[in-house]
């Protein structure tokens, strides 16, 4: 009895250490892939995970290899959210990817003032001289520390059959040309604008392109650095939001609408032909695919027009808001990483990006080989802009972008004014 | 012999002398014999007291620290503000909206779900035709995945969605409103949702603590001509009293960290009129990788909760731990 007693007491005991130290043991173990012997395994996170892309990454990582001796390409395609929600516990525990995506802006600038980031400056100089303008967004003070892939820009994707019938002939160009627009809509009874506003951000976009229409790019490009507001060209923004709002251009129930799931979403209700357009980015016609039985979306009846342009506007009417994501290196990646990455952004590589219209390809000698057609002629407008202006959520980074996003969609909802945007960015950033 | 005994024998006299004068070997085995017991305890609640402290008391604990700092999950924790980030969630509008929305809750989903369940728990604790199925079919939304009761209701729930298609058949398409699009429905929206997927449990713990209510106090009050709402009003509820008194403890705790289903259908909003702690908690928080900040809201939340459920505790829940004891 006392013998059996003992050995439970042991054993509990023996249970209690063996958790406890199981508990603090995770999380160190290590199993390093890389460097055994001069052999070099690189990680790839990318959120290609659908075909043609899934399968196109594996082909080049291969064609990498065959190159390269000793180099593997350690390949893992995953959701995009999934992807987010990894890279995000990858930061925190520092165990990140070799190459992975970069969204630029202040969650880029996170990343470098953490010292999470490679800087891709000096190793990768020829192809940043390449990539051009397009790098703006993923530089911190003049040092370039991801090489962006596909540059996107957002604008009204809209229903050419639900504007025929409404008798709008002609894609408005200004602001008096949209409310008409919208107006001739509600006529024909149809819902004009869709809008996921539920996810904040889709409404946001309607204030940032205001501001790039209202603000000139010194003015914007000044802001986004030093979060200072003070110009009235975005009070102007904002008021030109609010009586946009007050025209009732959007779809009933647009305060809880998510963006891109499901057939209710903003998307969804453009996709099935019960709103007439959406301002969305170049991921508008794969959205609408996905959300579609015959996997079409709109098919024949997509069309594209750019934002309007807007009274007393100081901002170029060309000049276009987007953004785009970029391949990185993680700052303990070998150096064979920049090999890599430079690779992806090689002439070959991006011109079978824009075959397979995975996106919109940054590298100027892909341009001509982009084969969706709305893609392609998202190009030309991407090219004849004389800047892209970056998301402002992605530019100020999370904590102040999801603090304007907020105050823009309260705007949505009729409790916020002009000021208030202005003033929640301020105080979120401490510029107040 | 048992540990009672054990424990009488060990029990030192009133009047004797002090252990340390006593006589020889005795008091130490005594106090060994005590000590050894002491010991298997300890050996005995080890794991459960180890896991208990690795996943409640350390997070805990942790969470009390990084809400001290501005941090935003990256990098060293050095930034040391202090008491500024409760500060901030006490003085933002927003927060203070969620901890009135969550009182809101609490108090709603008693107030209605109390008569309600008690009501149909008297009705299913009757004989009647289908009794069985009818348990079923109230107890199923409870059953189901918060998540998916959520998408479901959230695609009836739509503009011109089934809701509304069902209320205009039947002459009442005057009443259909935004569900969740209209920030002063929204709210009451997510109860009604709320109220539907939880009655199943009230229901159930009502009729488990029928079955404990004797019936001999039936049959007598039935020999005395009591009324059948005589016999609900005066026997069974206020038998009922330790099962409802536990619900609303669970009822409660359950209306603090309300997180899935507000999630899935509203985010919070529109306008935040439906934001509660915890949704607060991830939106302001973690989704904008303000680490501290959301850890400062989380001890609120843990606070806020703790102090509710001492007072149910003490006011509440005290007779009925008494009479158990």
């Amino acid at each position: 009895m006392t013998r059996n007693r003992r050995a439970a007491t042991v054993l509990a005991l023996g249970t209690a250490v063996a958790l406890v130290a199981g508990a603090c043991s995770s999380g160190s173990g290590g199993d390093d892939p890389a460097e055994s012997g001069g052999d070099v395994t690189l990680t790839w996170w990318h959120n290609s995970n659908n075909e043609p892309g899934k399968g196109y990454y594996e082909q080049v990582a291969e064609d990498f290899e065959a190159d390269h001796d000793g180099v593997t390409i350690d390949v893992q395609a995953m959701a995009h959210e999934d992807m987010l929600t990894k890279l995000d516990a990858a930061f925190q525990t520092g165990d990140t990817p070799d190459v992975y995506m970069e969204r630029g802006g202040g969650e880029l600038a996170d990343h470098v003032e953490a010292g999470l980031t490679m800087d891709l400056s000096e190793p990768a100089a020829d192809t940043i001289e390449n990539l051009g303008g397009s790098v703006a967004g993923w530089q911190v003070e003049d040092k370039t520390y991801a090489l962006p892939f596909s540059v996107g820009v957002v604008g009204f994707w809209y229903n050419k059959a639900h504007f025929e019938d409404a008798g709008i002939t002609e894609p408005p160009t200004s602001q008096e040309e949209l409310d008409d627009a919208v107006q001739k809509l509600k006529d024909a009874g149809v819902e004009p604008i869709s809008v996921g506003a539920g996810d904040k951000w889709p409404a946001a976009h309607y204030w940032y392109y205001y501001a790039v229409r209202q603000c000139s790019q010194d003015v914007l490009a000044d802001a986004v650095t030093s979060l200072d507001f003070s110009d009235p060209c975005f009070l102007r923004a904002g008021e030109d939001l609010e009586a946009f709002i007050a025209t009732e251009p959007f779809n009933a129930g647009f305060l809880a609408t998510p963006a891109q799931t499901g057939p209710t979403s903003a998307s969804g209700l453009l996709a099935s032909g019960k709103v007439a357009m959406e301002l969305a980015g170049h991921w508008e016609p794969g959205v609408m695919q996905g959300l579609t039985e015959d996997g079409t979306g709109l098919g024949d009846d997509t069309g594209w027009f750019a934002f309007p342009t807007v009274q007393q506007g100081e901002g170029d009417p060309t000049a276009a808001l987007g953004g785009g994501d970029a391949w990185a290196c993680s700052a303990e990646a070998p150096p064979e990483c920049v090999d890599f990455i430079e690779y992806l952004l090689s002439d070959d590589v991006q011109i079978g990006f824009a075959e397979q219209s995975m996106g919109l390809p940054t590298n100027p000698a892909a341009s001509g080989s982009v084969a969706d057609p709305a893609l392609a002629d998202l190009l030309t407008v991407r090219d004849d802009a004389p800047y892209v202006q970056l998301y402002l959520d992605t530019a100020f980074g999370e904590n102040v972008g999801g603090a304007m996003n907020d105050t823009i969609a309260l705007m949505f909802a009729g409790e916020a004014s002009p000021q208030d945007i202005v003033d929640s960015i301020q105080s979120a950033a401490g510029t107040a | 012999m048992s540990v009672a005994d054990d424990a009488l024998a060990t029990r030192p006299v009133p009047d004797s002398a002090p252990a340390r004068s006593g006589t020889g070997g005795a008091p130490r085995r005594r106090l060994s014999s005590a000590w050894r017991q002491r010991l298997e305890i300890l050996f005995f609640v080890s794991p459960a007291l180890a896991l208990f402290a690795v996943f409640v008391v350390v997070p805990i604990l942790q969470a009390g620290r990084y809400s001290l700092y501005d941090w935003n999950g990256l990098g060293p924790m050095d930034d040391f503000v202090g008491l500024q980030n409760y500060v901030r969630a006490l003085s933002d509008d927003v927060f203070t909206s969620a901890v009135q929305h969550n009182l809101t809750i609490v108090v709603l989903s008693i107030v209605v779900q109390l008569p309600l369940g008690l009501g149909i728990a008297l009705l299913l604790n009757r004989q009647m035709w289908g009794r069985t199925f009818l348990r079923v079919v109230i107890f199923v939304p409870y059953v189901l995945a918060e998540v998916v009761a959520g998408v479901v209701w959230f695609m009836l729930l739509q503009p011109d969605g089934p809701v509304d298609a069902v209320l205009d058949a039947v002459g009442l398409g005057g009443f259909t409103q935004l569900w969740l699009g209209d920030p002063d429905v929204a709210l009451y929206t997510v109860l009604v949702v709320l109220t539907w997927k939880y009655l199943g449990l009230a229901v159930i713990l009502f009729l488990a603590g029928l079955q404990g209510v004797p019936d001999e106090l039936y049959e007598a009050a039935q020999i005395d001509g009591a009324s059948w709402w005589q016999v609900q009003r005066r026997i069974t509820v206020p038998l009922l009293g330790p099962t409802i008194r536990t619900w609303g403890f669970l009822s409660m705790i359950g209306s603090l960290q309300l997180f899935d289903m507000v999630w899935i259908l509203t985010k919070g909003g529109p306008a935040n009129s439906t934001v509660t702690m915890a949704t607060y908690l991830i939106n302001q928080g973690t989704d904008r990788s303000q680490y501290g900040y959301a850890s400062a809201v989380a001890v609120l939340l843990f606070a806020i909760s703790l102090i509710l459920a001492a007072i149910y505790q003490v006011f509440v829940l005290r007779r009925d731990t008494k009479v158990s004891s």
